[in-house]
């Protein structure tokens, strides 16, 4: 059954919704990267809240003219004229008042969705009775969707795709440094502006498929998971375009392939599947990186220090110490050097002397800077410069054991 | 409009609208102030979840399972925000994005995949409530206030919800100073001894049982409105801690009281015959005076350094 959803033999509707939901996957993970680089992720949450007035309003006006008030495009566009007020309202109340940006956010999202609802519930009672499909716009309902609209959704998400790839490089820009790109002439604030206006569309666009309120999660999470791969903008922005639109269609299948499955909410969670993912085994940023690295540094510094000890005629109590001697054949059970532990302990105490000798030195002040406990001084200093400083220590002396 | 008619219908909706408004307002004047206005915004979505958990768990439409359940899920999301916070180096708008989105979107899951066709749960309730079907049937006047049976029957939601308000009044009044100072300069806060960690949490608690006891009478829609709204309006209006908490008090009453009447009678006004939401009208209304207060306020402008907008 899956495999026949992932295959797109379940039928017509299913295709459709499973390759609308790929394109808006795929331009939601790309424009919210930028969103997520400037650190603005949940203005998506104020701007997608705004568009529930605008679509009331523009069933109200649909059906006042005698047309039928399920109009996509008229709801798509009335949605997107609200959502641009609330984006208005948002910024001007952080640029013109003493209110924070998530004061702004918050106090737009409420009012706005509050508004639609009282709005919503005026529709109810004017006894239409076609009023059934704006529900739909709170979480998404993909059961009746049309070639029509799945077409709007294509063309929506292909031009705000396109859009992005154009302005890409000052939005980059903004995001990382607005001060400098201020400095080069950049027009800031109509960047920004323009960032906010391709959000919108993305909204707008993925409110049939996910609905206003989960649409944050297509801009955000997949953002967020690129950037546990790599450090590179542009690279950030394909994965987080191939994430979004992996978990767009993944999503859809899955939800087409058996009944009660809710498209929206499944995108939404095959998508944090992926960000869960990628927290745990991303290389580097990822936390089975993080501890693996940890456990490598905390085993450097045990030995380390164990050779030293052993250098020193010390007694080791520490029993990871120990262990990790003991392992590496450089000490025997009983805590006392092998052959290659007493040679390895007379290169670490000889090293540390070393050290001490570049620290004491202002002329290797550089290479001092360097210097951590850990790091072996043949990857600093080279040959000649060593044996210059082996001469002030004086010669070799055995270990005594 | 009478007594006979007024007490048993509305009075209750509006004393509860009212007690809920200003239950969630007061923790948000510190959590505006703090910059963490959203937490209000995260609460209100991740209740959804813990409520359709407790309904699975218990099998009834109970109210303590389900308070308790939103505020478990409140807590589930406190520290999952907090773990890929850290773990991630995320940061906290995006982790917060990350959470309350996915945990919505299982609360809707869970609650599709459940048979609740017998009983009144759907994500519509969970968003605006039904502040207008509490109403107190045992009274017939005012006669009831002071009538012990009749009492009896006020709807459960009016007590809890005073209770809360209590509660946090509480909260508000003991930890008054280190509150305020940590809020203000928590570097200061920190020399001088205060927890800051620890009160900062503490609030963020206060702030999730306020928002699950609202969340309860009222939906999630008033109690981020009234999180925000009210105290950024008198952010306008008042520099002192003191004044602004004051006005952000009036302008939670504000908003209930002429939300909760526009919403019952403002269509009749208008000549239509049904009531709109009030949770949806009281929102509207708390956005109506922060407009206000932003293009009139006296201390509306930024003073000293330009913060980074």
């Amino acid at each position: 059954m899956l495999w026949d959803a992932l295959t797109l033999q379940l039928g017509y509707n299913a295709t459709l919704v499973a390759i609308g939901a790929t394109l808006l996957g795929v331009s939601a993970g790309v424009t919210g990267t930028f969103l997520f680089l400037r650190k603005r992720a949940l203005v998506s949450d104020a701007i997608s809240h705004a568009t529930l007035p605008g679509v009331c309003l523009a069933f109200m006006v649909l059906v006042a003219f005698g047309g039928d008030g399920r109009n996509l495009i008229g709801l798509l566009s009335g949605s997107a004229i609200s959502a641009w007020i609330g984006l208005l309202c948002m910024n001007w109340l952080t640029g013109r008042t003493r209110l924070a940006e998530d004061a702004a956010i918050g106090a737009v999202l409420s009012v706005f969705f509050g508004f639609g609802i009282v709005l919503l519930t005026i529709i109810q009672t004017m006894g239409v009775g076609r009023q059934a499909g704006l529900e739909g716009f709170l979480l998404g309902s993909t059961a009746g969707m049309l070639w029509a609209d799945a077409l709007i959704i294509a063309i929506g998400g292909a031009a705000t795709l396109a859009l992005v790839m154009i302005i890409r490089r000052p939005m980059t820009m903004v995001a990382f440094d607005p001060e400098y790109a201020a400095a080069r002439g950049l027009p800031v604030h109509r960047i920004d502006l323009a960032m906010m206006g391709l959000v919108m569309a993305v909204t707008v666009v993925g409110l049939k498929i996910v609905g206003l309120i989960l649409i944050v999660a297509l801009l955000i999470i997949p953002a967020v998971t690129a950037r546990f791969w790599t450090d590179r903008s542009d690279r950030v922005v394909l994965l987080a375009g191939l994430a979004g639109g992996l978990a767009g269609y993944l999503g859809a299948a899955l939800s087409a392939s058996a009944p009660n499955l809710p498209t929206g909410p499944i995108i939404v969670l095959v998508s944090f599947g992926f960000f869960a993912l990628s927290l745990l085994f991303a290389p580097v940023r990822g936390v089975l990186a993080a501890v693996l690295q940890h456990l490598k540094f905390q085993r450097r510094v045990h030995i380390r220090q164990g050779l030293l000890a052993l250098a020193q005629d010390q007694t080791i109590y520490e029993p990871l110490t120990l262990r990790l001697l003991k392992r590496a054949r450089l000490a025997r059970a009983d805590g006392v050097a092998t052959e290659a532990g007493k040679a390895r302990a007379a290169k670490a105490l000889r090293d540390e002397k070393r050290w001490e000798v570049v620290r004491a030195d202002q002329t290797h002040e550089a290479t001092a800077a360097l210097y951590d406990g850990l790091r072996d001084i043949e990857t600093v200093l080279t040959r000649d410069q060593i044996a210059e400083i082996d001469r002030q220590i004086g010669g070799p002396q055995g270990v005594r054991s | 409009m009478s007594g006979e008619e007024f007490v048993p219908l509305s009075l209750t909706p509006l004393l509860i609208g009212t007690f809920a408004a200003i239950a969630c307002a007061l923790p948000g004047n510190f959590l505006v102030l703090r910059k963490q206005a959203l937490i209000g915004d995260a609460i209100s979505h991740v209740v959804l979840p813990g409520i359709v958990v407790a309904f699975i768990l218990t099998g009834a439409i109970s109210t303590w399972p389900m308070m308790l359940g939103a505020a478990g899920a409140a807590i589930v999301a406190v520290v999952m925000i907090e773990a890929i916070r850290r773990l991630g180096q995320i940061e906290p708008g995006a982790a917060m994005g990350v959470v309350f989105t996915t945990m919505f979107a299982g609360g809707v899951l869970l609650l599709e995949q459940t048979d609740t066709s017998t009983v009144h749960l759907d994500v519509e309730h969970a968003l605006y409530g039904n502040l207008e079907s509490l109403i107190w049937l045992d009274a017939v006047g005012w006669s009831s206030l002071v009538d012990l049976t009749a009492l009896a029957g006020l709807p459960p939601e009016l007590p809890r919800i005073a209770m809360t308000l209590v509660g946090v009044i509480l909260f508000i009044w003991l930890f008054w100073r280190p509150l305020k100072i940590s809020t203000f300069d928590e570097g200061f806060a920190r020399t001088i001894g205060i927890r800051t960690g620890a009160l900062g949490m503490a609030l963020v608690i206060t702030a999730a049982i306020a928002a699950v006891a609202a969340f309860d009478a009222v939906g999630s829609i008033i109690v981020i409105a009234m999180f925000i709204c009210p105290p950024a309006a008198a952010r306008m209006m008042a520099n002192r801690l003191e004044a602004q908490i004051a006005w952000s008090v009036v302008f939670a009453i504000m908003s209930s009281v002429s939300g909760y009447v526009l919403a019952g009678y403002g269509p009749l006004w208008l000549g239509g015959s049904d009531a709109v939401s009030a949770a949806g009208m009281i929102a509207t209304m708390s956005g109506l005076i922060l407009a206000c207060a932003a293009f009139r306020g006296p201390c509306r402008h930024r003073t000293g350094a330009p913060s980074a907008a």
